[in-house]
Formats: C-alpha cells, sequence, structure tokens
C-alpha cells in the first residue's frame, strides 16, 4: 500500500515507574486496513492502543493521526481525540444516560449541536449497530452485546477517521460475542479504518488485512493472516498461536 | 406529673411563644437554604480540586480540609464574627454565617464528593475524553453525577446535621430557632417553648430522614 497511513507511530517507548512495557515500537496503519494486535497478557499491544489516542502518554515516539502530531503540545488533544474512535473492554456506558443519550453526549457537548440534531444523528448511529429500538434504555437494561454496540455508536457517530478495538468482546458471553463482531465486519465493508486487540482469532483470519504480533513490548512479526496464522517465521509466534488455537 | 406537663408541654404557653418561635423557625429555614447551597458548592469545589494531583494543589487542599474539619464551627463563627473586624473585615453576622459554613460544611460536603468520585471507575472518564470531552466536561455530565448518586445518602445526612448546626448562628446573634425558644424560656419560665422548638425540628427533618432510611436500605439491598 502506498498512500499515506492514517496511523503513523514512531518508535513509541512507554514506562510505567520501572516498568518498560513499550520498547521502540512503529506501526503503520494505512486508510480502510484492518490491523490485528495480537500477543499474550502484557505484551504492551492494549498500551499501544491508547497512546494512539494519548489515553496513555508515550515516553518518547511520534504518533501522528490523520495528519495531526498527537504528541505535539499545541494540538488541541479534544479535537484530535474526535477523528479517533475507541471501544474498550469494559463498554464504559454511562449508566446514568440512556443509550441515545450515550451515543449524543458528545455530539452535544464536543461538536456542539442542538438537542435534537444530536438525538437524530445518535439515532442514526444507533441503526447502524442495530440497536434503533433500544434507543431509551439504558446500560442496565441491555445484555453485554448490546452495551458494546451502544459503544461503537457512540464512537462512530462522531464520524472518526480510525477506531480502536481495546478487546471488545472478552467480556462477553459467548452467545453475545457474534453480534459485536458483525457489527464490525460491517464497519469494515464501510471501509472504516481499524486497529484491533483481540483474541478473536477466527475473525482475525477472516476479517484482517495484516495481523501483528507483540510479545515483550515488541513487535515480533507481522503479516497478512493466510501467512501468518500458516506459516509463521518465529518461534514464539509459533508457541503462541499453537496455545490460542488449542482453546 | 402534672407538674413535668405544666413545665414542658403547657399549651397555653405554646400560644403565647408561638409568634416568637415562628421568627425563629423563617431565620432557621433562611439560613438552611444559605448554607446547605453554599457547603455544596465548596464541596463541589473541593473534591473537584481534589482529583488534580500536583503538590501545589494536594497539599493546600490538604491542609485546607484538615483545619477546617477540625476546628468546631462554633469557634470559627466567633472568629470570624467578632475577631476579624479588628483587622478591618467587618462582614456582618449573615456574612460570618456564610463564610463560616462555606469553610466548615464545605469541607465535610468535599470530602464525601471525593469519595463519590473516586467510586466512579477509571473507565468512564477515559470513554468520555475519548470521545474529545475536556476533563471539565467529563467531571460535570459523566463523573460527578454518577458520584453524586453513589454518595446520596452520605450527603443528605451530613445535610441533616447541616440544618441542626444553624443553632449556632445565634452566636453571631441571628435569631434562629432555638435561640428564639430559648429567649420564650427565660421569658415564661418554663421549658415549654424548648420542647415546641424541638418538635419543630422534628416534622422538618423527619421527611428526610426517611427518605436517607429508604435511600440506605435500596443501597444495601442493592450490593446484596
Amino acid at each position: 500500500m502506498t498512500t499515506t497511513p492514517i496511523v503513523e507511530a514512531r518508535a513509541i517507548h512507554k514506562h510505567f515507574g520501572h516498568l518498560h512495557v513499550l520498547k521502540g515500537v512503529d506501526l503503520r496503519v494505512a486508510e480502510k486496513e484492518l490491523v490485528f494486535l495480537i500477543g499474550p497478557s502484557g505484551s504492551g499491544k492494549s498500551t499501544l492502543l491508547r497512546c494512539l489516542n494519548r489515553l496513555e502518554d508515550p515516553s518518547s515516539g511520534s504518533v501522528m493521526v490523520d495528519g495531526i502530531d498527537m504528541l505535539d503540545a499545541r494540538t488541541d488533544i479534544n479535537k484530535a481525540r474526535q477523528r479517533i474512535g475507541m471501544v474498550f473492554q469494559s463498554f464504559n456506558l454511562y449508566p446514568h444516560m440512556t443509550a441515545l443519550g450515550n451515543v449524543a453526549l458528545a455530539l452535544r457537548k464536543v461538536q456542539g449541536m442542538g438537542k435534537a440534531e444530536a438525538e437524530a444523528r445518535a439515532g442514526k448511529a444507533l441503526d447502524r449497530v442495530h440497536l434503533g429500538d433500544r434507543a431509551d434504555h439504558y446500560p442496565l437494561q441491555l445484555s453485554g452485546g448490546q452495551q458494546q454496540r451502544v459503544a461503537i455508536a457512540r464512537a462512530i457517530a462522531l464520524e472518526p477517521r480510525v477506531m480502536l478495538f481495546d478487546e471488545p468482546t472478552s467480556a462477553l458471553d459467548p452467545e453475545l460475542v457474534g453480534g459485536v463482531l458483525a457489527v464490525m465486519r460491517e464497519l469494515r465493508e464501510d471501509g472504516m479504518t481499524m486497529v484491533v486487540v483481540s483474541h478473536e482469532m477466527g475473525f482475525a483470519k477472516a476479517a484482517a488485512d495484516r495481523v501483528v504480533f507483540m510479545a515483550d513490548g515488541m513487535i515480533v512479526e507481522e503479516g497478512n493472516p493466510a501467512d501468518f496464522f500458516d506459516a509463521p517465521k518465529h518461534e514464539r509466534t509459533r508457541n503462541f498461536i499453537r496455545q490460542i488455537e488449542r482453546h | 406529673m402534672d407538674m413535668f406537663l405544666e413545665t414542658f408541654f403547657n399549651w397555653q404557653i405554646i400560644e403565647e411563644a408561638w409568634p416568637i418561635l415562628w421568627q425563629g423557625l423563617q431565620a432557621t429555614l433562611l439560613l438552611s437554604l444559605l448554607v446547605v447551597p453554599l457547603g455544596i458548592a465548596g464541596g463541589i469545589m473541593i473534591a473537584v480540586l481534589s482529583t488534580f494531583h500536583a503538590p501545589w494543589v494536594k497539599w493546600p487542599l490538604c491542609v485546607y480540609v484538615d483545619t477546617f474539619r477540625a476546628l468546631p464551627p462554633l469557634v470559627l463563627l466567633i472568629f470570624i464574627f467578632a475577631g476579624l473586624p479588628f483587622v478591618g473585615i467587618d462582614v456582618g453576622p449573615w456574612g460570618a454565617v456564610a463564610i463560616g459554613f462555606f469553610l466548615n460544611t464545605g469541607a465535610y460536603y468535599g470530602e464525601i464528593l471525593r469519595a463519590g468520585i473516586e467510586s466512579v471507575p477509571r473507565g468512564q472518564l477515559e470513554a468520555a475524553r475519548s470521545t474529545g470531552l475536556t476533563r471539565g466536561q467529563t467531571m460535570a455530565h459523566v463523573v460527578l453525577p454518577q458520584a453524586v448518586r453513589n454518595v446520596l445518602p452520605d450527603l443528605i445526612s451530613n445535610t441533616l446535621e447541616v440544618v441542626k448546626l444553624t443553632s449556632i448562628a445565634s452566636v453571631v446573634a441571628l435569631p434562629e430557632l432555638l435561640f428564639q425558644a430559648r429567649q420564650a424560656q427565660s421569658v415564661t419560665y418554663n421549658a415549654t417553648p424548648i420542647m415546641a422548638a424541638a418538635v419543630v425540628y422534628f416534622i422538618l427533618l423527619w421527611p428526610v430522614v426517611r427518605v436517607l432510611s429508604r435511600l440506605e436500605n435500596r443501597q444495601l439491598a442493592g450490593r446484596r
């Protein structure tokens, strides 16, 4: 791919006290690409994801997203974050607001829409995750899978240029995973650029353009899913794939 | 027995003292309407400041909260009312009450709200910030509403204490309910006005106490 990348992280280091969590990671994501980040727990994949929208501040390195230097002190980080949607393992829906309220909040407060306009946009975002009929439900009245789809709607309503998924299905009962993955696949078909941290290997094989394997804060190996899963080059990758496929 | 009833529950005395008590009740209500919102405002300020971890915010705040929680509110009030005029600051009785309660009850409300803010999971904040909400917007729309809900029983409980504490306003010559009752007592040589004041307090606060119990029971049920 020759297009300029939407996400370009270079030489990212991250220290938590004495812990060296990221040890010089480079990640480029092209437009409309779906990149899958996998690796054992503690490998730094979630931290890398969180460095991209600066929920974590990298200790050093550079992060460009859609042409914006995320680490520049002059960058309006709140403006930049609207271009980067994020979905969390634990959904993190606001429990005191309805599904519609969850999606509309940033539209109103960040993008400055009026109530009616924001709710119309929020309604459309909920339709895209097939929950238009649950708009007035509170998070506690929804299943985990539905909550996660509302969380996706909350992010895509802002029309981001890239979506980050941090283990979006790890907290879900198995029978609810499919609905969330289906929505993610539709997003992909609509041309959304996505970076996904997940252990859903079936989904990676079927939908990813590229799989990136991390271990000990470094990228060990990357490639298209077919090569990556069928002919991994590194011993560590082989071990990891063997372990997860045993399940 | 007759003597007891005559001294403590004398209807005739109530009728005579009622105009004075009524004035006191009005003052108490007015005081409460002044100091409760002031205290809550001070509390929100303290609680929000406590989320900043910079040492130059943290330590002054710690000293502030500790000081005004440890200092007896009565002493604080007398100092503001009678002491500050010596350095040229004369705020009058209402001003003294407003400042004193802002400092004292603000510190208490602040600690309660701080616990509430800390009870809101970090993921809530991250989700809000990831959509581009500023720190202030996140606090106002996402964190504080949940924080208040989580500590509502404690907030109401503290409010009950604050309303009862308004009786100390009498030391700066504000004729609140208990002060008026004592005045009536000294004029009539009878304890009935004090008992009447207690009944008025009870009627005033009992509905709030009921609401509080229901909330507490619901929270206990929710934890099971």
